[in-house]
């Protein structure tokens, strides 16, 4: 039996209004902040586009007309219930939240369902991104409606076989339960299921009656990941498809300008040499013999798109590009700051990677894609075949992080197979994969907050970055629900997101974000938490240093000036649990910081050790998370330890430096992303109790560690870090080029 | 082209290869073990780690050479059959694994650490070099005292 979309989904949040958008325009400032006679209440600030309707949103919106068909659901003779999902697990733990969600409904032992990632499905049009830490907040309304319809389905055809009415039966582990007490399974029942005509009416549970969703839950395929016998991309065996590595230019966006394949065709193994668009492409019997024969091509090479930039031209160019303050620092007290963020390489684990087989006539593609119906459009005009003729298979993920969005390894793959006329296996080295891959954009931050008699009457926010790649479908979401978002004027794509996503969680008075991007022809992309973790990290440590001005303490502070309670809450809760204020040793000190986004909040409280000032280490963590409504606690705390590990590395040691149109970074050796030795000996992470609807949860916790990290470092050193990574030396001796 | 016998994962095989061909290209590319995964090709990422008569190496800068005649153990071949190793235990219960593309490695250091020392110290674990990019270090400290304490 099969079940897609047979029963209408109802509307699962509420309708969103569109009186509502049209009333916070984004605008320039209303500059009529009258300095209050009272030092009694904060001065509340107007919600912010990301208040009234944030990218999940905007994402879901674009999703709504193809929700129903979400969700794909087939009940086997064993009793097994597989869930396609139009979804990219890359270790977010996705397919183990929806498989709950399935149980739940069906009344299924966990074991008993498994998920699936879904082939591109191109009628789901904009339904099939996975990004903005979103897929719960999007599937958990279709897919408990699907698993919903199924069980009325199975129902029905129990009440049909064995005459009685539907109402006087049950679910149960697996089974209907007649009114007798006999179970019968619902293997037994899938195929009289699935002849039945007509709809059937369901609803899915009400939360209260949630037995398994909202309990704790191991990974469904942590037993084959542990046992080496989980599969990723490259440990596909597909007929023919043979190792491929490629030789890639000396500087970003570099093309081949000629090649000698002499003396590389001759070595042992290799079996095919071509030129495509990126490089040079090496098929052999193994990866090591490819990447021999790779290095042993001599290439010269056509001029990249920015050879001539460095470091120190980016910054100044960024620095250039920081829109101005609306407010005058004359007047009032103020405080300004500004900060750099250095590139950072997204450096999944699992290199980039595909698998392709391009016929005369049709073409097949394994490989781990966020955005796989665009990959699939794409991929499809770039060998020139119709798109029905593409099929794309979307592969776990060895992380992702906001990498693949991008489907240039799969695009790569496809291009090599046409040209060689050959299937392909191709794999990214890791050098490429940190010099050519994608990176998140280089920032810097202009903020200034002024204040008086006790209250913060400004908030301002310049973010110049060079330009975040969205080309992987964001931008058709943003065209099609343009009408309704909360935003005005002629935004470009990248300031709509920013506005969507960044919001400041204070009451500051008047605030005001601006994003200027510097376009780079350079690879970038979104990077867990897109702008927010050098965005909001940026205003967290403000705020410590407000804070001080102010005269207060950093936890009093935000206690008063954050703006719900269910954010006091989040607060209150790591500053107990994380005993705030405790006496801590010469050299050691706490940090905090907070975030809201999502849907969801999350506040962090760090102890760092930086006895040593060049070689800090973050000791322990405490993390309070409010997810509105936790489907797998277990799962959300792995999400949660996961941005802290960012964190802590961003902030302190990982970047990447552009030299001469190149990252000089290559490897783990020198892109400095936390090891055990960098990571706390005690971490807790505090789940607060379910409210409402599910939040976001995949990127939350970065932006909060960021602000911990760096507040907690100038509290420990007396330093207040301006520029990130903190600890920032060209350590070692790059690869050549 | 030289052949080479080695035990790998308890069953002798032969292969035919260069004799500087890193053993990771062996085991992935032509006997199809898989469980090893690259990940920098230069021994510093760790997500190759499998075990030489017992002892942590990376396969990506072992030549085959070096293993002709030894006895080579991945990821898969840890577990006896169907009872994992307590290591492996450890990780299921406490859910260590993200993306999991680490994991074979990280479990791979922790069975050879474990092998060695039985009273594991926070220092120890300290100085496993591997790579986790979805950062699960706490989970993994966490998994190795436990499967320390089951030892
Ligand atoms: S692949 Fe062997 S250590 Fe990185
Ligand atoms: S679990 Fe993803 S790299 Fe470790």
């Amino acid at each position: 039996m099969t079940c897609d979309n047979e029963v209408p989904v109802p509307e699962v949040r509420a309708p969103v209004r569109r009186r509502q958008f049209l009333t916070f325009l984004v605008a320039a400032p209303v500059l009529t902040v009258a300095v209050p006679g009272t030092a009694e209440a904060v001065i509340p600030t107007l919600p912010q586009p990301a208040e009234v309707l944030d990218l999940g949103d905007v994402l879901i919106l674009a999703g709504t007309p193809t929700a129903g068909a979400l969700a794909v659901l087939s009940v086997g003779e064993d009793g097994v219930v597989t869930l396609e999902l139009p979804r990219a697990e890359v270790g977010q733990g996705i397919t183990t939240a929806c498989a709950m969600l399935v149980a739940e409904e069906l009344d299924l032992p966990l074991g008993k369902v498994r998920v699936t990632l879904a082939d591109a499905r191109p009628e789901l049009l904009m339904n099939q991104l996975t990004g903005g830490s979103n897929t719960m907040r999007s599937v958990y309304g279709p897919v408990r409606q699907a698993a919903a319809a199924a069980r009325a389905r199975l129902l029905a055809a129990a009440a049909r076989k064995h005459g009685v009415a539907v109402e006087r039966l049950s679910t149960k582990d697996g089974a209907v339960i007649l009114p007798d007490g006999r179970p019968i399974v619902y293997g037994l029942l899938t195929s009289a299921a699935a002849q039945l005509t007509g709809t059937f009416a369901a609803q899915p549970k009400p939360a209260e009656e949630h037995r398994l969703v909202g309990t704790p839950q191991s990974r469904i395929d942590a037993r084959a990941m542990v046992t080496g016998q989980f599969k990723y991309t490259l440990d596909q065996d597909v007929p023919g498809a043979m190792p491929t590595v490629v030789r890639r230019p000396p500087t970003i966006n570099g093309s081949v300008r000629s090649v000698d394949s002499a003396a590389a065709k001759a070595m042992p193994g290799v079996l095919a040499i071509g030129v495509v668009p990126t490089g040079v492409a090496v098929v052999a019997e193994t990866f090591g013999q490819a990447m021999a024969a790779r290095d042993a091509l001599k290439v010269t090479w056509n001029a990249g798109t920015i050879d001539a930039l460095s470091d120190k031209e980016i910054r100044a160019k960024l620095q250039a590009a920081a829109l101005p303050f609306v407010v005058p620092p004359l007047l009032t007290q103020h405080l300004d700051m500004d900060f750099d963020f250095a590139f950072v390489s997204h450096a999944p684990m699992e290199t980039n990677s595909a698998i392709a087989d391009v016929r005369d006539d049709r073409a097949e593609i394994w490989a781990g894609l966020k955005s796989p119906i665009v990959a699939q459009q794409t991929i499809a005009a770039a060998i020139g075949l119709p798109e029905s003729a593409v099929k794309v298979h979307v592969m776990q993920g060895g992380g992702s992080f906001g990498r693949r969005l991008f489907f240039d390894a799969a695009l790569e793959a496809a291009q090599i197979s046409k040209a060689l006329r050959r299937p392909v296996k191709l794999m990214w080295d890791r050098k490429d994969d940190m010099r050519h891959g994608r990176a998140r954009a280089a920032s810097h931050h202009k903020l200034r907050a002024t204040f008086g008699l006790g209250n913060v009457l400004t908030f301002e926010h310049r973010v110049a970055s060079v330009e975040t790649d969205f080309r992987h479908g964001l931008g058709e979401i943003l065209t099609a629900t343009a009408a309704k978002l909360p935003v005005g004027g002629n935004l470009s794509f990248a300031q709509t997101v920013f506005l969507t996503t960044c919001k400041v969680p204070y009451n500051f008075g008047v605030v005001t974000s601006l994003l200027n991007e510097v376009p780079l022809r350079m690879h970038t992309g979104s990077w867990r938490s897109v702008y927010s973790a050098n965005t909001r990290g940026a205003e967290e440590i403000l705020v410590d240093q407000l804070a001080k001005k102010m005269g207060k303490d950093p936890v009093e502070f935000r206690r008063e000036f954050l703006k719900t309670a269910r954010q006091r809450a989040v607060l209150n809760k790591v500053v107990a649990e994380g005993e705030w204020g405790k006496a801590m040793p010469k050299g050691f000190a706490q940090g905090i910081g907070f975030h809201d986004e999502y849907k969801s909040c999350t506040a962090c409280l760090v102890e760092i050790d930086a006895r040593d000032p060049k070689n800090p280490r973050v000791v322990r963590a405490t993390i309070a998370v409010d997810v509105g409504r936790p489907i797998n606690p277990r799962g959300l705390e792995a999400q949660m330890l996961g941005g802290l590990t960012d964190a802590i590395s961003t902030t302190l040691r990982a970047g990447l430096h552009i030299d001469r149109g190149l990252p000089l970074e290559g490897s783990y050796s020198q892109f400095h992303y936390a090891r055990q030795k960098d990571a706390p000996l005690d971490v807790k992470i505090h789940v607060m109790p379910a409210t409402g609807e599910p939040g976001g949860a995949g990127e939350l916790g970065v932006p909060a560690a960021v602000g911990a990290i760096a507040n907690a470092y100038a509290r420990a050193t007396g330093i207040v870090p301006r520029s990130f990574p903190i600890i920032f030396p060209v350590d070692f001796e790059p690869f050549p080029r | 082209m030289p052949t080479y016998t080695m035990i790998v994962n308890g069953k002798p095989v032969t292969v035919e290869a260069p004799a500087d061909m890193a053993l990771l290209w062996v085991l992935r590319d032509k006997l199809g073990v898989r469980g090893p995964k690259f990940g920098c090709g230069i021994g510093v990422c760790r997500a190759c780690t499998s075990h030489l008569n017992g002892a942590e190496i990376q396969p990506c800068v072992t030549p085959v050479a070096e293993c002709s005649g030894q006895e080579v153990t991945t990821i898969e071949g840890l577990a006896s059959g169907d009872d994992l190793h307590p290591v492996q235990e450890a990780w299921l219960e406490q859910d260590v694994a993200q993306c999991g593309y680490c994991q074979p490695g990280q479990i791979m250091a922790a069975a050879a650490l474990l092998r060695t020392k039985q009273e594991i110290t926070d220092e120890d674990i300290d100085r496993i070099a591997n790579v986790c990019r979805c950062g699960t270090y706490f989970r993994i400290r966490q998994a190795i005292k436990s499967a320390a304490a089951k030892m």
